[in-house]
């Protein structure tokens, strides 16, 4: 069965991206929906550790060691951008001052919820700005493989993880899929190019109401 | 002219710190870190410590250098995932973590320096993270109610900062610096530049110096890049 690709996921992302948003991209596949927005947008990427304003990574010659994003990577501010403090930075994110959040899980459930920080018994890293990031942001879309490695939906009736915010997601799009959560569960709107309405039952472990306008994902 | 704050070092600095107290550091990642006052902290072997800090360094630089004297005795931190010595030392049971949602580790720091003990957000709530505290709903939502921080010293770095302790940051080596400040019962700043009173406009201000109680010219800095990317 041919899936999408990580950067065709990004691409599907972007058009949720609205004209004037300003927009927070978490690590992975959430990164790359920075590339597929159209360049008559203007759109602010916001990233937690201070910067309003992201811009693309620099030239070799433009390396500032303070400049970094929430990756720790080096990267440049575009015209307009400005720089604040962690407190200010999560008055944005908390006060719903962020149209979008964009970022991985591990599971998300028909309620909206979502995990994505830890595994028991496995090594914790830390939440970092996730739980204020899906506590905050207006809108919330969740990026990720439809299943894991092991072939197991990713998509569950309640997550099995512990959580990183509980009914807070509105939207997943996954390599096979683009599915809505409303107050009853998961709503099948889009499916990749290729696969059928059900493939996508079959490999989703949640009830899954079909949209009666559901159709092919334009990727 | 006469502040009483500026001291000749980072020694100096760190002065009447001991054993068991709470210390908070700003920065994100290395970014933005106070590498004299750590390598100071090193040096004077302080032990049994709580370290509120956004993350915990890297191996052998950063807090890696107090973690590797065994100075640590507990992490309040929102992400760890970049040191190998942290993950052996938490592994086996001999330091303590506390994760806390990166914005409410701010909120913490900002409130304890405001004068505010508790405060109400939604960040965290029906995770771990709001176990066994209070959760009350406020127009229909629910918030779990979090404590504030007031350590007993911070540890900042500014880019610039004048004799009063008014202080300018740069670019995004600002992050947790300024809320680290206002935390600190007794809160020691490095800078790069130490200008004298008058210099700094007081628009440019950042973080007025009020926060700010012992203030020295840093040195060496390293200012290390974690994760270098380039564009072709």
């Amino acid at each position: 069965m041919k899936v999408l690709t990580r950067d065709q996921i990004a691409k599907r992302i972007a058009e949720e991206v609205e004209d004037g948003f300003v927009v927070n991209l978490g690590i992975g596949i959430p990164t790359l929906v920075a590339n597929y927005i159209p360049k008559n947008f203007f759109v602010m990427f916001q990233s937690e550790n201070g910067l309003l304003g992201l811009g693309p990574f620099p030239k070799k010659d433009e390396v500032d060691c303070d400049l970094i994003n929430a990756g720790k990577q080096t990267v440049t501010a575009v015209a307009g951008a400005s720089y604040f403090s962690s407190a200010d930075s999560f008055a944005m994110i908390r006060g719903g001052h962020v149209d979008l959040t964009v970022l991985g899980a591990m599971e998300v459930d028909q309620q909206g919820s979502i995990a994505n920080w830890m595994v028991p018994g496995k090594l914790i890293k830390g939440m970092g700005g996730a739980m204020d990031l899906v506590a905050g942001a207006k809108r919330v879309i969740v990026a990720m493989q439809h299943r894991d490695k092991a072939g197991n939906s990713k998509i569950l009736e309640k997550c099995t993880l512990p959580l990183t915010g509980e009914r807070c997601i509105q939207k997943v799009v996954t390599d096979m899929a683009v599915l809505e959560v409303t107050r009853e569960g998961f709503l099948l709107k889009e499916f990749a190019p290729g696969l059928t309405v059900e493939d996508v039952k079959t490999a989703t472990a949640a009830p899954l109401r079909i949209d009666p306008h559901v159709k092919e994902m334009n990727v | 002219m006469k502040s009483g704050k500026v001291v000749a070092g980072a020694e100096e600095a760190i002065a009447g710190v001991q054993d068991g107290m709470t210390f908070c550091f700003g920065g994100f990642g290395l970014c933005g870190i106070p590498e004299n006052s750590i390598a100071a902290l090193r040096n004077s072997g302080v032990k049994n410590l709580t370290c509120v800090s956004n993350n915990a360094g890297v191996d052998g630089f950063g807090l890696g250098l107090l973690l590797e004297r065994g100075q640590i005795r507990k992490m309040v931190s929102s992400y760890v995932g970049e040191n190998e010595l942290f993950e052996r030392l938490y592994l086996e049971g001999k330091l303590e973590v506390e994760f806390t949602p990166q914005g409410t580790l701010a909120e913490k720091l900002r409130a304890g320096g405001a004068g505010i003990p508790a405060f109400f957000t939604p960040t965290g709530v029906g995770t771990k993270v709001a176990e066994g505290k209070e959760v009350r709903e406020f127009s229909g939502r629910k918030y779990v109610l979090e404590n504030s921080i007031r350590a007993d010293y911070a540890f900042v770095k500014a880019w610039k900062g004048d004799k009063f302790g008014n202080l300018v940051f740069r670019k995004t080596s600002r992050n947790f610096n300024p809320v680290a400040a206002m935390s600190g019962k007794v809160t020691v700043v490095e800078v790069e530049h130490l200008v004298e009173i008058g210099e700094i406009e007081p628009d440019q201000v950042h973080l007025p110096g009020v926060f700010v109680q012992r203030i020295f010219q840093g040195r060496d800095y390293e200012k290390r890049i974690e994760n270098l990317t380039v564009s072709p």
